[in-house]
């Protein structure tokens, strides 16, 4: 178990080593500098801005000396807020979409289970046609549209909450962005679960369950839910990735100081090193879910048990 | 005459379906007293199994039923979950139809026998695991104590079938309801499996009622039989009675549907199509989820094998003797060692992509018709979906009428297209598997006991439709079954397996007609005369 994860972190390194390297050149390939934005520059200005951020360099040699540095754990400084290092920006930014992810995360888990399992069980009955009618709304209407409505419901005509910003991580400033964002999470969990339920109470085995007069909490827990975790558990893996590392959405829309909002703010300035940085954030947290995700899998399901 | 233990009457079944009402089971009358042995028979969708979920309270969401079954004086009709579960599991257990999947394959079959021996007996922890190695050991389950441990998967057919039959003694039952308790068993176990029951009926009085579609199991086996076709009981008596002097014509039918004729050999001139050489699959199993020792498995050993046009290999053997990994390694389904050709090309390892390339020629209907067939599809989908990888180009009306020929020649209504694959019975889905290979007009064939699930009835029919299609498309089989007298009626030559090994490999008329190893001698006595086998068994027991 433990070789199986070290060598599957092993296994990491290339994979890391190649987003970093196309994700390098990609965004070169893109129009424009990371000092185009602002107000034209001197040629001098400009001139001396590429030669101390060493843009001046043939782009082979800027790849290995990112690389060289990277290797010493050193992300380089901001292009566009020159007075940060990439490190301190992500440092700030991480915490806060990671606050918020988990939150999404596990709202998304606990309501999504529940309610896929009591609509299965419900099966056609009112409870089932709730739950599916949430989840149809949760999935199709985008959460660009869901937040600004409850900041607004909530916010602005109830003022119940604050309408946006970080508030030191108070918790009334998190209650909309989490529901915001873990909302479309439940709703995609709650019918994966729902459908999976479904399958499995209906398969042969759940049948032999019952011949065997097995009681109904053990047949519901035992025998049909642990296989409808299943395909929840493989869809959480990226999905867990993606809330982890910040909504660029949820974030621009209640004003959190979040690294979503930063990667879209570095995009678009082209502040190469930030860009790097939060791709080699974002690849990190997917490797490390497609990790957990397998030895979860694994250890549900002994059909796909590694060695 | 004493109580009956089970009176079952006027049992009615009915399921709800897009295309409307399905009356499964229409008025059915059973009775099984004390320390009998009942047996019903009939074809494929009588509806045999039907009723006996129905009396257990397990049909379907979308079944219902009407009528009395009465036990010991209880009606089980209506009766609340509760009260039912203290009935099933403890004094009437059941054996399902499908091995394959009737148990559940996130648990060990150590959890798995041990569930209803806590649950109805409370036992501790570790004298259910006792008994359920005392089980496993009794259904001879070789080396018992390490498979414990083992998932489903782990487990071939036959194995899974009897650790099924380990948890449905295991509570003592009053009656155990056995529906094909041994058809996915080779003949040999099969003959020291009924010769167990019998054992165990003698010593503690349990009455059994069981569905088979082998006659002479019901031959050998039962007191009493129950003749059904189209959800009725159509005959019912004494099983001489049935066997010398049947009333129905449609008990006459079933009588006279034991598998006849014999292949012509293909000329020898005939090409090779395929062949394989030295075929070696190893597989490693245990090492639990944390680490642990692993085994390593040889189920397949230096076998070969060459196929000509036309031709048919029949491959018999009992469970576990690598009968279904040898055809799944030969159409590069499994990773394995050896040469294998088709049509001059070699297949063995090609990738998964290049392999596409024959995938079509090369068709495999496997053991497990529900297992292999998806259930989130209708079986219009089903049986049209190799089409739409292999003949991308025709258009759906011509796909449409492919299926509808395909369904045809399998003998099922084309208007079932729309519906899914549990709406049907063992035998219905079998003859779902044969239709979506077919459709292809594939060049060879392995057919993995694509019988085995047919009563005998509709098996003479699927034989004549194996032995059409064969003609007419130039088919060649690799038929695998443990039946043997199906392979003796199909087969140019014949293979028989034991261990991984080739024990013996010749033509169908030497290997049926002088076998020269003790192994396929045992082999054909259990198929052939099983009412001597069981009643040598019972004099060694006595
Ligand atoms: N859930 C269901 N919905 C609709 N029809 C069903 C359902 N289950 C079974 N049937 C139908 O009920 C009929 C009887 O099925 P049953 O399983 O009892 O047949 P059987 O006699 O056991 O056949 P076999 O020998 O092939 O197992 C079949 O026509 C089948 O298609
Ligand atoms: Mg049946």
């Amino acid at each position: 178990m433990i070789r199986y994860i070290l060598r599957r972190l092993l296994g990491a390194i290339p994979t890391l080593f190649l987003v970093v390297t196309v994700a390098f050149f990609l965004i070169r390939i893109a129009p424009g500098g990371p000092f185009d934005a602002e107000r034209a520059l001197e040629p001098t200005v400009l001139a001396n801005l590429n030669a101390y951020f060493h843009l001046d360099k043939p782009l082979y040699e800027q790849y290995f000396r990112y690389l060289g540095n990277l290797l010493q754990g050193d992300m380089g400084p901001s292009f566009f807020r020159r007075d940060f290092s990439v490190h301190e920006l992500l440092a700030d930014g991480l915490p806060v979409s990671m606050l918020l992810g988990s939150l999404a995360l596990l709202m998304a888990v606990v309501f999504g289970s529940i309610l896929g399992c009591i609509a299965a069980l419900r099966q056609n009955s009112w409870i089932d046609y709730t739950v599916i009618a949430i989840a149809t709304f949760g999935i199709t209407v985008p959460n660009f549209v869901v937040a600004p409505i409850l900041a607004l419901i909530f916010g602005v005509a109830l003022n119940l909450l604050p309408t946006g910003g970080w508030g030191g991580g108070h918790p009334a400033n998190l209650v909309m962005p989490v529901i915001a964002l873990g909302l479309p999470q439940v709703a995609v969990i709650a019918r994966l679960i729902r459908g999976a339920m479904i399958e499995a109470l209906r398969s042969d085995h759940v049948r032999t369950a019952r011949a065997y007069g097995l009681p109904t909490r053990m047949i519901v827990v035992t025998h049909s839910l642990r296989a409808a975790c299943l395909p929840a558990v493989s869809y959480l893996g990226p999905a867990a990735a993606g809330l982890l590392t910040g909504s660029i959405v949820i974030e621009q829309v209640f004003g959190l100081p979040g690294i979503g909002r930063e990667f879209v703010n570095a995009a678009l300035s082209r502040d190469y090193t930030l860009v790097m940085g939060t791709v080699i954030v974002i690849a990190v947290f997917v490797l490390i879910f497609n990790l957990i995700v397998d030895i979860l899998y694994a250890a549900l399901d002994p059909r796909v048990r590694y060695e | 005459m004493t109580d009956p233990i089970l009176d079952i009457k006027d049992i009615h079944v009915s399921f709800d379906t897009p295309d409307g009402p399905v009356d499964a089971v229409r008025g059915v009358n059973m009775k099984v007293i004390p320390g009998e042995t009942v047996a019903i028979v009939g074809e494929s969708g009588s509806g045999k199994s039907q009723a006996m979920m129905a009396t257990m309270g397990l049909l379907a969401d979308n079944g219902t039923v009407r009528g009395s079954a009465i036990y010991r004086g209880t009606q089980l009709i209506g009766m609340s979950k509760s009260d039912l579960n203290k009935i099933r599991g403890a004094k009437i257990t059941m054996i399902f139809q499908e091995p394959m999947t009737s148990l559940d394959p996130l648990y060990s079959i150590e959890f798995q026998i041990c569930e209803p021996l806590r649950v109805h007996g409370g036992l501790s922890k570790q004298a259910a695991r006792d008994r359920a190695l005392e089980l496993l050991e009794l259904v001879q389950i070789p080396n018992a104590k390490d498979r414990l441990k083992a998932y489903p998967h782990e487990l071939s057919g036959g194995q899974r079938q009897r650790v099924m039959i380990a948890m449905a003694l295991a509570n003592n039952p009053d009656l155990l309801i056995a529906d094909e308790p041994t058809t996915a068993l080779d003949v040999t176990i099969q003959a020291e499996i009924l010769a167990l029951l019998a054992d165990l009926q003698k010593r503690l009085g349990m009455s059994i009622l069981f569905i088979t579609h082998d006659l002479g199991i019901v031959d050998a086996f039962a007191d009493r039989v129950y003749v059904m076709r189209a959800g009725q009981v159509v005959e019912e008596g004494p099983a001489e009675q049935i066997f010398n002097a049947p009333r129905e014509d449609y008990t006459k039918l079933l009588l006279g549907a034991e598998p006849d004729g014999t292949k012509d050999p293909v000329p020898e001139t005939a090409p090779m199509v395929l062949s394989a050489n030295d075929m070696v699959v190893t597989f490693s199993s245990g090492g639990g989820f944390l680490g642990g020792k692993l085994r390593e498995v040889k189920a397949v050993k230096d076998v070969s094998l060459s196929l000509q046009k036309g031709q048919t290999l029949g491959i018999v053997g009992e469970s576990g003797s690598g009968k279904s990994t040898l055809g799944r390694a030969i159409l590069q389904l499994l990773p394995s060692d050896g040469r294998v050709v088709f049509a001059d090309n070699v297949i063995s390892g090609l990738s998964r992509h290049q392999m596409q390339a024959y995938r079509r020629d090369l068709q495999m209907v496997f053991q497990d018709p529900y297992g292999s067939l998806s259930p989130r599809m209708t079986v219009g989908e089903i049986v049209t979906e190799g089409l739409l990888v292999h003949e991308p180009g025709i258009s759906a009306k011509d796909r449409d009428r492919r299926a509808t020929e395909a369904l045809r020649a399998v003998d099922l209504d084309p208007a079932v297209r729309r519906r899914f694959p549990h709406e049907f019975s063992g035998g219905q889905r079998q003859r779902i598997a044969i239709a979506r290979a077919v459709i292809l007009r594939p060049t060879v064939m392995v057919l993995d006991e694509p019988t085995s699930a047919l009563d005998r009835s509709v098996q003479k029919q699927i034989i004549t439709l194996l032995r059409d299609i064969q003609t007419e498309l130039e088919l060649s089989y690799i038929f695998i079954s443990h039946d043997l007298s199906v392979v003796r009626a199909l087969s140019d030559t014949v293979m028989v397996m034991k261990n991984g090994e080739v024990v013996e490999h010749g033509s169908t008329a030497n290997i049926f007609n002088a076998p020269t190893s003790d192994y396929t001698r045992h082999l054909m006595r259990a198929a052939f005369d099983l009412k001597s086998v069981l009643k040598e068994h019972a004099n060694t027991i006595a």
